[in-house]
């Protein structure tokens, strides 16, 4: 041996200890649910395809959120994004605006003509789904992809539903319908228009299973004694009539419009009204505003465009040319309570909005349904009392949002898919879901909220051309990136530099860390510093 | 600031990586072949704030040098927790000096590769009790020389290698095992100790500055700065030390954070005896945010809250803040 003077032993590397055994906890990767995820009406995986946005992979984050809701143009303008009102950023400066990301992506993909990839083998299975809104096409897109043929039958003259005969073109310009629908079409939907299903149980034979949807169409009407000269009309008919190919067919509300009720639907008419040319369109709601149903950001619109609100008022009367209101007030449980003080408000129509329930009259020869309040009950598979038959949308639940029915019509397509596979459908554990407390916040840079562009207040009052523009694809990039990416590791090396002891292993770009156990001595660190909380520890047994 | 800070990239220049970053706008350290100057398998206790600064420090020098550099190490934690006979956690050639001469030793290794007409560097590094205490003189000589070195002090506030003892970087109120909590002053006094990053500014070498284990991309700049110039460097670097410090191990980051972020560790860079720049506070906190989740304060907060030694200790941040201008002037 020969060694230099005073040595005797082998210079050797450290990595023969194994400081590992010194661990009484241990560090792991989990996935935690993203608050915006776990709102979502319709599923997205809003952190998963925000992830591919912030890299500018436009494309691929499309198809990510695609895997879930095949509308996202639509999306991106008429949803209510719960999402953002969950979103962990809002709690640090302001939330995401994942709305406008989801627009920008849907425009991008309308844009550069992306297409859907084709569908599964044929599995030899037919459905027939009855309604083309948002529910109805929902579960049409899930089932042609697994393989089923679909046939939509649709009573109207086009498809979509309340998203074509409710929500007005200043919301959704109809381009943006009509391309989400082929798109959808394109896959080897059957779409039969003009095709209203008089009676369900009669078809039930042509087909493997059905889907319904067909939304909520009877306006509710409350009693209001009205002379012969009253002009009185519902929202949903008026709406409707706004699709009329031509003027003479729109509907004829007069100089002065009184709308009653204060949900969106309200809003919706008396913001037509004042496009159409109306000089006074007053909603008349027997509550106040903060008890209105309808969206704060939508009154707010409405209010800018000139729209007068009517707050604690019931319509009592509607006479020729105008109707009388009585004034309420609230009592201390929040209802409202007649003052019995009066007034007379100029009004050449009254337009009701205040809800619609479904026409149920398709169902009648069905047995085994159960009608409650209205609404047709289903299970957690979506399946109606009637084997094989599934509904969703407006008809089965009270959020009554475009969201909601995507998310219905998937859940159903999932559920028929297993049913006509006769395997049980089992879907993925839920992971726990990813707090506020679970980030380390400090790691995030500041950065407001971008907004979106509105159109000129005039071309707003007189014109229904959109009022709300998209981002730019810097801003729409930038927009992304703020998202804190909750509970999923979005690969900032945090772990892999903040550890002491070398035991994080970088495997590389999509591929995420791995902990090298020999080493981790348990301190915690790389918990502590992970900035979005995708890190757990649990003890060892020892 | 040497180096420009990221404006926006999702998390800005926060954190170690960013995949989203061009590869050579990222850090030393989130690279996939980083050098790993100090390796697995060390000893250093759970959560060390020494042995990550090291191997922040080394792997950035050893970066900026493309591996063409010599250490070394005065007698402390850093050298006993990664080189016990005959193993060794450097992968980077490095040598043992006494407690005291580790710039001395460097000095000499620095003469010698000269000599030999060898480009390679050298760095000496030790604790703060073999900095501002007993290796003081030497260093003071290696700065006033202007010897082609770069010192790095691992600040941990005491002597910790040998059972937490006080040392001239010990704030005061802290509890060592030689400024016990008792009496009226408990825990080290005040006015005393000293500053080296001001001492090493006094001698006008060509670079000073301080960094902490809480901003690894100043820390980064700051050592390839350091590396671009020649003559003596000193970058002085806070390390929290949970076992001293009575702080959980996974807390050492945040301590630092805090000693940052409260002012009263004044991060800064001084070239040729001036100030250049500051980090700025971001999120300005009260130094009892800091002093808390620390054992070796304990005392301040019971049996009685010290109100009145947490307000000099206050007035020590608050004077940092203003002779160092740590806050933003428009926020
Ligand atoms: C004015 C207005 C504005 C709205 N704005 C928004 C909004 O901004 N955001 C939002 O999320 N939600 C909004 N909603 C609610 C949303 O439109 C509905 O919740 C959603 O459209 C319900 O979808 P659905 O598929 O269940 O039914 P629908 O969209 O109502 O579609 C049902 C379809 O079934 C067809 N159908 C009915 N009966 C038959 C039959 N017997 N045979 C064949 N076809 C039949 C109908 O013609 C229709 O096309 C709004 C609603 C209204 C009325
Ligand atoms: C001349 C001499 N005196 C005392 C010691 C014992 N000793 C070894 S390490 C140490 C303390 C080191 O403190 P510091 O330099 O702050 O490093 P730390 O361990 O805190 O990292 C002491 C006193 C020694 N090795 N040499
Ligand atoms: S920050 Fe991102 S992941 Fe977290 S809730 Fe908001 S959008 Fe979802
Ligand atoms: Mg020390």
């Amino acid at each position: 041996m020969d060694k230099p003077f005073a040595i005797t032993l082998d210079v050797g590397s450290s990595l023969a200890n194994h400081t590992g055994s010194w661990r009484t906890r241990r560090p792991v990767y989990v996935d935690r649910l993203p608050p915006c995820n776990a709102t979502c009406p319709a599923g997205e995986n809003i952190q998963g395809w925000l992830f591919h946005a912030e890299s500018g992979d436009y494309e691929t984050a499309w198809r990510k959120l695609t895997e879930e809701n095949p509308l996202p143009a639509i999306m991106g303008r008429v949803c209510y994004h719960p999402c953002e009102g969950a979103c962990n950023r809002g709690r640090l400066d302001e939330s995401v605006g994942i709305n406008a990301v989801e627009r920008f992506l849907g425009d991008e993909a309308l844009k550069l003509g992306w297409r859907f990839d084709a569908p599964a083998a044929a599995s030899g299975k037919r459905v027939l789904v009855v309604g083309s809104g948002p529910a109805g096409l929902a579960a049409a897109y899930h089932l042609v992809r697994s393989g089923h043929a679909v046939e939509i039958r649709e009573a109207a003259a086009q498809a979509g539903g309340m998203m074509r005969y409710g929500i007005p073109k200043y919301r959704l310009p109809r381009d943006v319908l009509d391309a989400e629908i082929a798109r959808i079409v394109e896959l080897g939907v059957k779409l039969r228009l003009n095709q209203p299903v008089e009676e369900l149980e009669p078809l039930l034979g042509e087909f493997d299973a059905v889907f319904l949807g067909v939304g909520a169409h009877l306006a509710k009407r409350a009693y209001i004694p009205a002379g012969d000269a009253s002009r009185i009309l519902d929202a949903v008919s008026v709406l409707h009539g706004m699709e009329g190919s031509t003027d003479e067919l729109k509907p004829l509300l007069g100089r002065h419009v009184v709308v009653y009720g204060g949900g969106n639907t309200a809003i919706d008419v008396a913001r037509t009204a004042k496009r159409l040319g109306a000089e006074e369109s007053i909603v008349v709601y027997r509550r106040s505003r903060e008890k209105m149903p309808a969206h704060a950001f939508e009154v707010e619109e409405a209010l800018q465009e000139g729209v007068q609100m009517k707050w604690l008022a019931t319509v009592k009367e509607a006479g020729a040319g105008e109707v009388m209101v009585e004034r309420m007030v609230l009592d201390e449980k929040g209802f409202p309570q007649p003052t019995g003080e009066f007034e007379r408000i100029e009004a050449d129509s009254l337009v009701l909005a205040l809800g619609q329930e479904t026409d149920l009259s398709l169902l009648q020869k069905l047995a085994g349904l159960n009608i409650r309040d209205g609404l047709v009950e289903v299970d957690a598979g979506m399946m109606t009392g009637h084997r094989g038959v599934f509904a969703g949308g407006d008809m089965v639940g009270n959020e009554r949002t475009v969201t909601a029915a995507i998310g219905h019509g998937k859940k159903a397509a999932r559920h028929i898919d297993a049913w006509l596979r006769s395997e049980p459908r089992v879907p993925a554990p839920k992971h726990a879901l990813a707090t506020f407390e679970n980030l380390n916040t400090w790691y995030y840079a500041d950065a407001p909220k971008t907004m979106r562009p509105m159109l000129d207040i005039v071309r707003r009052q007189s014109t229904f051309d959109e009022v709300l523009g998209g981002l730019s694809e810097e801003n729409a990039r930038f927009e992304a990136r703020r998202c804190l990416s909750c509970g999923n590791c979005f690969e900032c090396d945090n772990c892999y530099g903040v550890c002491p002891d070398n035991a994080v292993i970088k495997l590389g770009p999509g591929k995420r860390f791995q902990f090298n156990y020999d080493y981790c001595k348990g301190c915690g660190l790389c918990v502590a510093e992970c900035p979005c909380g995708a890190i757990d520890t649990m003890a060892e047994d020892i | 600031m040497s180096h420009q800070p990221v404006k926006f990239y999702q998390t800005g220049t926060f954190t170690v990586g960013n995949r989203l970053l061009a590869p050579e706008q990222r850090s030393v350290q989130a690279s996939a072949k980083r050098y790993n100057s100090l390796n697995s398998g060390h000893r250093a206790c759970q959560g060390c704030g020494e042995a990550l600064g090291a191997r922040y420090a080394i792997d950035a020098a050893m970066e900026a040098t493309h591996g063409q550099l010599v250490a070394a190490n005065a007698t402390g934690c850093l050298e006993v927790f990664s080189t016990p006979y005959p193993e060794t956690s450097w992968q980077v050639p490095w040598i043992h000096s006494l407690f005291g001469n580790t710039a001395a030793v460097a000095t000499g290794i620095a003469a010698a590769l000269r000599v030999k007409g060898k480009a390679v560097r050298v760095v000496a590094q030790g604790g703060d009790g073999g900095t501002t205490d007993i290796g003081f003189g030497c260093l003071s000589g290696m700065f006033e020389r202007n010897d082609d070195v770069l010192y790095i002090c691992y600040d941990n506030q005491g002597y910790m290698n040998t059972g937490v003892q006080r040392s001239s970087a010990t704030p005061p109120a802290a509890r060592t095992a030689t400024t016990m909590a008792v009496g009226v002053e408990p825990g080290n006094v005040f006015g005393q100790g000293k500053f080296v990053p001001a001492i090493a500014m006094a001698h006008e070498i060509p670079y000073v500055a301080t960094a902490t284990v809480a901003d690894l991309r100043d820390l980064e700049a700051k050592v390839a700065r350091a590396m671009e110039l020649h003559g003596a460097r000193y970058i002085h670097i806070l390390v929290p030390c949970p076992l001293g410090w009575g702080s959980a191990s996974d807390q050492t980051i945040q301590m630092a954070r805090l000693a940052k972020e409260t002012g009263l560790f004044p991060v800064f860079e001084a070239e040729g005896g001036e100030i250049k720049s500051a980090l700025k506070i971001r999120k300005p906190l009260p130094v009892e945010d800091y002093l808390r989740p620390q054992k070796r304060y304990a005392h301040l907060f019971a049996p009685t809250l010290r109100a009145d030694v947490i307000e000099r200790l206050q007035g020590i941040a608050d004077r940092n803040i203003r002779k160092y201008g740590l806050l933003e002037e428009n926020p």
